[in-house]
């Protein structure tokens, strides 16, 4: 595979383009594995990576509910996505403190204050 | 490899606290680690021109070592300003060790110093931006610690009332601490109903937010034995890197400590069992937690019961923190030195009321990041 060209892309900003268009994008390195966060190569291998789009369904690993002096409490958690990486996002559309562990969610692009897209899950509804 | 680190060839033969709490308007970290560093000269006697290593970490300069030889009028021979954390310390005692049996240096200087209180965490430790987390604005690091909190009791049964135990335990040793930050008794009930910072953690299972510095002095062995106090013999060191954000933190409920530790224990020839102090880096309640059945305490899941019921409080079954922890001592950012510092004292029998009754193997474990960061110091009474 050829060498990642950091002067036309780098792999946060393809990533982030992916968003803006409501995709969930994550690597696939060439034996089959799930890489995230984005990198110019495989973890251990070096190997060349190739992007793919998630179904964005996964599964709570754990949460944390904020409990801030300057804004309404709100959820930050870990996904294990079934693709098969995991990644820190919020699950929103439910109470923050009712997000448990085990949770089917369901990734959904959300603008945050930056006005850039990133994905937020909300419980799936296939499993409510 | 093995000619560098060396069971038993090097020991700590000073060690001192700076200041700590609140400072004077317009302390330095430098201030801080130069009161330190020559309380600790004191303490074994030895002078300023006879250190020839140095060996620092803050998070308020990033070159440390540069900033205390200037402040001290020093051209060491040999100097080292690993940053992983509050686990730096622990490294740089694995580096002097390999500096001093190399040739590189023959005395080596320890020293830290944080005024996070006098500046607010905030200055004193910015945080890196993390674009896969920081957009989420996770509180770290305590949302970091929560996460880990929050697995642990959905795959343990670990409960809310075990994590209080581990923040009633300390401040029942910091009360027989003098220079502890924190003076009144705590219980279960007020850690559980505390301020709610980042669910399942209250404000009562995050460790303390103070100024503060420390400073130790290594040398070899053979030079130890004609010092002032009784050596702290440096019989295992161990360390293990693992993740920069939580997010990549591979198992929740498994630290670093796991690694650390057996390489620690494996070089200096013992068991968990003959563990006579266990001094845990207690950023967070969880982290006692995780780290007596990382290290070999007692079994995975099963930290929440070993702490339980006074386990690890005065007259519990294994002295843990004996000076009063993170949570109720110290905690100037940067934590791991003072472990060091607590587990020489109570080797060499200078604890007063929180003395263990024939303390001679410590065990020292430093944590950094958001348990990024894992290192592991044991020390002995007896060299080899």
């Amino acid at each position: 595979m050829n060498e990642f060209d950091l002067a036309e892309a780098s792999p946060n900003g393809i990533y982030m383009d992916y968003c803006q268009k409501d995709q969930l994008a994550f690597q696939r390195s060439p034996s089959g594995k799930a890489i995230f966060y984005p990198r110019i190569v495989e973890t251990k291998t070096g190997e060349g990576l190739r992007w793919e789009l998630s179904q964005g369904l996964g599964t709570v690993y754990s949460t944390t509910v904020i409990y801030s002096r300057d804004e309404k409490p709100y959820n930050v958690a870990l996904i294990d996505v079934d693709e098969g990486y995991r990644m820190m996002s919020r699950v929103e559309g439910v109470e923050p403190e009712h997000v448990r562990i085990g949770m089917r969610v369901q990734v959904r692009m959300k603008t945050f204050d930056d006005g850039k897209k990133y994905p937020i899950f909300t419980p799936d509804k296939e499993a409510l | 490899m093995t000619n560098s680190l060396r069971r038993g060839s090097i020991a700590i033969v000073g060690a001192a606290e700076s200041e700590l709490g609140l400072c004077a308007p317009g302390t330095t970290p430098y201030d801080l680690m130069a009161q330190a560093s020559y309380r600790a000269l004191a303490d074994c006697g030895l002078q300023l021109n006879d250190i020839d290593g140095v060996f620092t970490a803050t998070s308020q300069a990033r070159f440390s070592s540069l900033g205390l030889c200037e402040y001290l009028g020093l051209k060491p021979r040999y100097q080292d300003n690993t940053l992983m954390g509050g686990s730096s310390f622990m490294s740089h005692v694995a580096h002097a060790m390999a500096a001093i049996n190399n040739g590189l240096c023959e005395v080596a200087l320890i020293a830290y110093g944080s005024t996070q209180k006098s500046v607010s965490r905030a200055a004193a430790s910015p945080r890196e931006y993390n674009a896969y987390e920081t957009p989420y604005k996770p509180f770290l690091p305590t949302s970091a610690y929560a996460m880990v909190a929050a697995r642990h009791m959905y795959q343990y049964g670990t409960t809310r009332e075990q994590l209080a135990e581990v923040a009633v335990a300390a401040r029942k040793w910091a009360l027989m601490n003098p220079v502890a930050w924190e003076k009144k008794p705590l219980t279960i009930d007020e850690v559980i109903n505390a301020r709610m910072v980042s669910a399942p953690l209250t404000i009562r299972d995050c460790c303390l937010v103070t100024d503060g510095g420390g400073a130790i002095i290594l040398t070899s062995a053979a030079r130890a034995k004609d010092l002032k106090q009784k050596p702290a013999y440096v019989l295992g060191v161990g360390e293990d890197l693992s993740h920069i954000g939580i997010s990549g933190m591979p198992d929740l409920t498994v630290s670093g400590a796991a690694i650390s530790g057996p390489k620690a224990y494996a070089m200096a020839g013992i068991t968990p069992k003959e563990v006579d102090l266990a001094m845990l880096y207690d950023a967070f309640t969880i982290n006692t937690i995780l780290f007596l059945e990382d290290l070999g305490f007692c079994a995975k899941g099963e930290g929440g019961n070993f702490v339980a019921n006074g386990g690890i409080a005065p007259g519990g079954h294994l002295p843990v923190n004996t000076n009063g922890g993170g949570l109720s001592y110290c905690h100037p950012g940067m934590y791991g030195l003072f472990l060091l510092i607590e587990s020489v004292r109570q080797i060499r029998g200078e604890c007063g009321d929180r003395q263990v009754p024939n303390c001679e193997i410590a065990l020292a474990h430093g944590n950094g990041g958001v348990l990024s960061t894992q290192a592991t110091v044991i020390l002995g009474g007896q060299g080899n």
